[in-house]
């Protein structure tokens, strides 16, 4: 008995094991083979650095398996429970209110952006532009796009509750987007298109994902494949908009 | 020196991705205990998965800017360099663009690559898959994206060295776009619409930015600011036309097995 189940949880690790070792190899196979395949037939060198490459590859594997087993974990169960609480609430403003600031909370904080908007702010500072200078300009454009995810999760989450199609939400906004941008100041076009890929972070995708789902599977009447996803191509939409209009107020 | 700068940009990582988590934290605590007041479900399996994110995600970010980054970069510049070309190197001696093939096809087997790798698309792809009850499955999703992906990437390239209008590349391919979204079948639609938005993330972005950045400046004659970022709209565009394609394959496909039975 507890010979078969110590067995039984051997291969089980085995196959779990090998399951691992195959998508990582699935992961990250073909990004090695481009990098090894042109530097060493393309370029004719060998690659420098080795041993720190195949110690940061080692890294990134390790770290991908660890974020993956973390998404079915947390990020997923997380997202899902709290909209369908939520929704089961019945309250429209609290579940527009937690997608707002969950939006707003998620990309404030940003790195990535908060990288972004410093750099345009110097940009600005170096053209000669007035109005907002250096910091206070690099935190006006971080809010401005954070209130831009905010309203767009907000909006998204409206569209599921009343089960509106996204594509012409989308077509529509980007239409938008090309007919304002020829009005945007030159320099702020760059950061506005930039801003769009941003904003949707390794973290907020599955969580954002996972509400859409859940929420779509708890209201009535909801497709989970037709309602629930959308909300992440709304969340990069939005931003181009708001800094675009941002960009034309402050001149 | 390797391990300690290794150390040192794996903590400041790691700040960056605990400061990610925190408002998100915030938020989600703000809700569990003030509006739905409701103990969370699994608390202690919910916690380890966040620890497991945030560190697997620093480690992820560490060795790519470690290891890949820098390699991809100085891959970027040297494909391009006009001396690899096969240009004289002299001020206003244009280049037929085909010159830049192996910048093209380096462009596009990157592009491919990195999106395979991108944790987002990882995470929205399982999230499909479980969703549809497995009709749509999560890797060839992922190949669909890639390859938008990477065919956005030789198309950047060809309009950088070519000096081509982006506009003219948006106009048609969101006219694509709108083809296929009154074609393709109603539940791919907002998966397709999902996925570009995905595809412009951790991995992608610096890669292809360096990528399209180099171009622009080692090509005479072009504007690394305005032909730079260009790179970006079209990896978002390109995977909506590739993920519907799919879509509307796979339906074809199950179509005509129908007809023969």
């Amino acid at each position: 008995m507890a010979l078969q189940r110590s067995r039984r949880a051997t291969t089980g690790a085995i196959q779990r094991g090998t399951e691992l070792l195959v998508d990582t190899v699935r992961n990250l196979g073909p990004i090695v083979a481009v990098i090894a395949a042109f530097q060493l037939l393309v370029i004719r060198e060998p690659i420098p650095d080795l041993g720190r490459t195949l110690e940061g590859l080692l890294a990134v594997a390790a770290g991908l398996a660890l974020f993956i087993r973390g998404l079915r974990l947390a990020l997923f169960p997380l997202g899902e429970s709290m909209a369908s609480l939520l929704a089961r609430k019945g309250s429209v403003f609290w579940l527009l209110l937690f997608g707002f600031l969950l939006g707003f909370g998620t990309t404030v904080a940003e790195p990535a952006l908060i990288a972004v908007a410093g750099e345009a702010a110097d940009a600005r500072d170096a053209a000669g532009g007035d109005g907002l200078e250096g910091e206070a300009y690099a935190i006006a454009l971080r809010y401005t796009v954070a209130l831009a995810v905010g309203c767009a999760i907000a909006l998204g989450v409206v569209r599921i509750v009343r089960g509106w199609p996204i594509q012409w939400l989308i077509l529509a906004g980007y239409a938008l987007v090309v007919v304002i941008t020829p009005f945007a100041p030159r320099e702020v076009v760059g950061v506005a298109y930039d801003s769009g890929g941003v904003t949707t972070s390794t973290i907020t995708v599955p969580l954002v994902a996972a509400l859409g789902v859940g929420l779509s599977m708890s209201i009535k009447g909801r497709n989970p494949m037709l309602d629930g996803f959308g909300l992440i191509a709304l969340a990069s939409l939005f931003p181009i908009l708001f800094v675009l209009g941002f960009g034309m107020v402050t001149g | 020196m390797g391990a300690s700068t290794t150390a040192a940009s794996f903590t400041s990582l790691m700040l960056d991705t605990v400061r990610d988590v925190v408002p998100i934290i915030l938020v989600l605590g703000f809700f569990q205990f003030v509006v739905i007041r409701r103990p969370v479900p699994n608390l202690s399996r919910v916690l380890a998965g966040l620890a497991f994110v945030v560190v697997g995600l620093a480690l992820f970010l560490v060795g790519l800017e470690n290891a890949l980054f820098p390699l991809g970069r100085s891959m970027a510049t040297q494909l391009s360099d006009p001396t690899f070309v096969g240009a004289s190197g002299e001020p206003g001696d244009a280049v037929e663009w085909w010159r830049y093939y192996w910048v093209i096809l380096f462009g596009a087997a990157i592009g491919f690559a990195a999106t395979i790798a991108e944790p987002s698309l990882i995470a929205v792809s399982l999230k499909a898959q479980d969703v549809s009850g497995g009709a749509v499955r999560a890797w060839p999703l992922r190949l669909a994206v890639a390859l938008g992906v990477g065919l956005s990437i030789a198309f950047s390239t060809f309009r950088i060295v070519t000096g081509a209008p982006l506009v003219l590349f948006m106009v048609v391919g969101y006219a694509i776009v709108l083809v296929q979204t009154l074609l393709a079948p109603r539940s791919i639609v907002p998966l397709a619409y999902d996925s570009g938005g995905v595809t412009t993330s951790t991995v992608t972005v610096p890669l292809v930015t360096a990528l399209g950045l180099g171009l622009a400046a080692a090509v005479p004659g072009r504007d690394v600011l305005a032909d730079g970022f260009g790179v970006i709209a079209l990896a978002a565009m390109f995977p909506l036309i590739t993920v519907m394609g799919y879509a509307q394959l796979s339906q074809i496909r199950a179509h005509r097995s129908r007809r023969r039975r």
